[in-house]
């Protein structure tokens, strides 16, 4: 999908993220700049402690930047109440993480329903959905087992229709195979090349591995909390 | 939005056996302050039940029990020439003045000797109550010293069988009947004929007079004539609540007692609620940083954890409800301090019980849950997830 270049979904000017530790500031991003368009697939990456995880935390909006102005669809995030930030990112974040984050006491299903519980949706509109959802990443056979009768692929497989059940404006990915031997994380990655592809979602992906990274449409280095290369 | 009740209810079936433990504590306690409840209700509703309501109780003035009272012949003379007492289909005044005195006899169970109530009564004294009959033997001849005991006496006190001997006012008095008085006061009494009591006693007045009013509605007007008549120095009371007053200390005595250890139980239970709690949050870090990154709000989990402590506090509440409820099926028999005289009763569980129970075990849960809730809504989604 071709970029839009004069409305970037996601904008971040001079942003900083510090942390204190007693009398100790610990700069973790510093005066940083990037847009992010509708219908990219970026990969953020870069060594341990490059800040990248931080910026997608930021993005997600789930961590509160110390300086600077981060604006997803136009909705300066930063300014945002703790409360209008919760509603915000049930309604335009997806989120993948390195370890799934399933409820271990909900069933496939049960899982990827669950970020439509904070809708209006009624029950059948729901299960339509997470049916969809379900089909979509081939699940629909295991929609009534827990995570711990899945594989590790099938549980990041849930995880993934759960982050899609909302349709949200943005999905972003913590080290999304870190946890998966090669071949899964292939079908992962896959996978999240199709959600781009074909249903034009945007995607900003964390991630360590090169192999995961060519996947994506556009890699941003980062390097002691600025952006490189 | 709240999260969903399935997953907090499957979290609290996922840990068993802490559930069961917790639980299984605040049981104990709502099982105590259950039972306690039950065993002052079942006094109270001993007592209360014993009265008709259509029954005048006179008694002497300033006597709390009838035990104390004493009313010369004189006086119940007066009281039964007063026109608002009922009348029998065979034209019988019903009216009885009763001597009542206490004995003592040996208990079943420990041979330890307690208080009986002994009724002098006449055959009208029957008809006021019409929920005694006779379960065995037959009814006491007037004029003789045979007696009837009633069935909680019959089984509790040695030497109380049909047909046997019981020796008190330096008399033989033989048991002929055993009655059934329907679970009131008059289960624990033993009944013979009031003028072989007079004499036996060697009283010359009687302890109270008990008559039916021929319409209930006059009692304010006879209590008043009978109150303010000079000749007389009496109190008149409906004979419902003059039970009801004999119940008051004793039931009183047992709620207070019975819930003060309750709550100093509680205190463990509480400490038992929020020491799982608190596990349930510290084991479940990453899922409150997820359900927070999906948009789930502060506020929504710390109605979660709240309403899992809640749940283990109803689990808790129900079993210790359900333990309680089995105890229905004991009687227990006491002193009651405020006539001397023993009271066999049973726990009774009533629906205010219930209430009160369940409402306690949920107290104990929302105190228990309260802060580990609180750490749980107050949790940063980043260090949260980080510790998944």
């Amino acid at each position: 999908m071709r970029p839009n270049e004069r409305q970037p979904l996601v904008a971040i000017h001079g942003l900083s993220k510090y942390y204190v530790r007693g009398d100790q500031v610990i700069p973790v991003l510093l005066d940083l700049d990037l847009d992010v368009f509708e219908g990219e697939y970026v990969a953020l990456m870069g060594p341990s402690g490059s800040g990248k995880s931080t910026l997608l935390n930021l993005i997600a909006g789930i961590d509160k930047p110390s300086a600077g102005e981060i604006r997803v669809g136009g909705v300066d995030i930063a300014s945002l109440s703790d409360s209008d930030l919760a509603l915000w990112r049930s309604m335009h974040v997806g989120f993948i993480f390195q370890f799934y984050n399933l409820m271990p006491v909900l069933t496939a299903f049960g899982n990827v329903e669950l970020p439509l519980q904070l809708t209006g949706l009624s029950r059948a509109e729901r299960r339509e959905r997470v049916e969809t959802a379900l089909e979509l990443v081939g699940l629909t056979d295991r929609a009534t087992h827990l995570p711990n009768e899945l594989s590790g692929g099938q549980q990041q497989r849930v995880a993934i229709a759960r982050a899609l059940i909302t349709d949200p404006t943005l999905i972003v990915a913590d080290e999304p195979t870190g946890d998966l031997d090669r071949v899964t994380a292939q079908e992962i990655l896959g996978l999240l090349a199709r959600l781009n592809d074909e249903l034009g979602k945007t995607i900003i992906m964390v991630t360590h591995d090169p192999k995961a990274a060519e996947k994506a449409r556009r890699l941003i280095h980062l390097e002691k909390g600025v952006l490189v290369g | 939005m709240a999260i969903p009740l399935g997953y907090i209810a499957r979290n609290v079936l996922a840990r068993r056996l802490t559930t069961a433990l917790t639980a299984g504590g605040m049981a104990l306690v709502v099982y105590v302050f259950a039972s306690v409840l039950m065993l002052a209700a079942g006094l109270r509703q001993t007592l209360v039940s014993t009265g008709q309501d259509d029954n005048v109780v006179v008694i002497r003035r300033g006597s709390q029990t009838e035990v104390q009272s004493g009313i010369d012949r004189s006086q119940a003379g007066i009281i039964e020439s007063l026109p608002d007492i009922a009348v029998a289909a065979d034209g019988r005044r019903l009216i009885s003045k009763e001597p009542v005195v206490l004995i003592s006899l040996p208990k079943r169970s420990t041979g330890k000797p307690a208080n009986v109530v002994i009724r002098g009564i006449t055959t009208a004294g029957l008809d006021l109550r019409p929920q005694v009959r006779l379960v065995e033997g037959r009814m006491f001849r007037p004029g003789t010293s045979e007696v009837i005991v009633g069935r909680s006496i019959a089984t509790g006190f040695s030497g109380t069988d049909l047909d046997e001997t019981l020796r008190f006012a330096s008399r033989d008095w033989i048991i002929v009947g055993v009655f059934d008085a329907g679970h009131t006061g008059f289960d624990s009494e033993i009944w013979g004929d009031a003028e072989q009591m007079l004499q036996a006693f060697r009283r010359t007045a009687f302890s109270s007079v008990i008559f039916k009013l021929a319409d209930p509605g006059r009692f304010d007007a006879v209590k008043a004539t009978l109150e303010t008549d000079p000749r007389l120095t009496l109190e008149v009371k409906r004979e419902k609540q003059f039970y009801a007053e004999q119940s008051e200390a004793l039931s009183r005595f047992i709620s207070t007692l019975g819930t003060g250890i309750s709550i100093i139980f509680s205190i463990g239970a509480v400490i038992g609620a929020a020491i799982t709690m608190y596990a349930s949050v510290a084991s479940r870090t990453g899922e409150i940083g997820t359900l927070r990154a999906l948009g789930f709000s502060r506020r929504a989990i710390l109605l979660a954890f709240l309403v899992e402590a809640l749940l283990l506090g109803l689990i808790g509440g129900i079993a210790g409800l359900a333990g309680a409820s089995a105890m229905q099926a004991l009687t227990i028999s006491t002193t009651n301090f405020q006539t001397f005289a023993e009271i066999a009763f049973s726990f009774t569980l009533t629906p205010g019980i219930v209430a009160a129970s369940l409402a306690f075990a949920l107290t104990m849960g929302f105190i228990g849950g309260f802060l580990p809730a609180l750490r749980a809504a107050r949790m940063k989604i980043v260090d949260a997830l980080r510790a998944a």
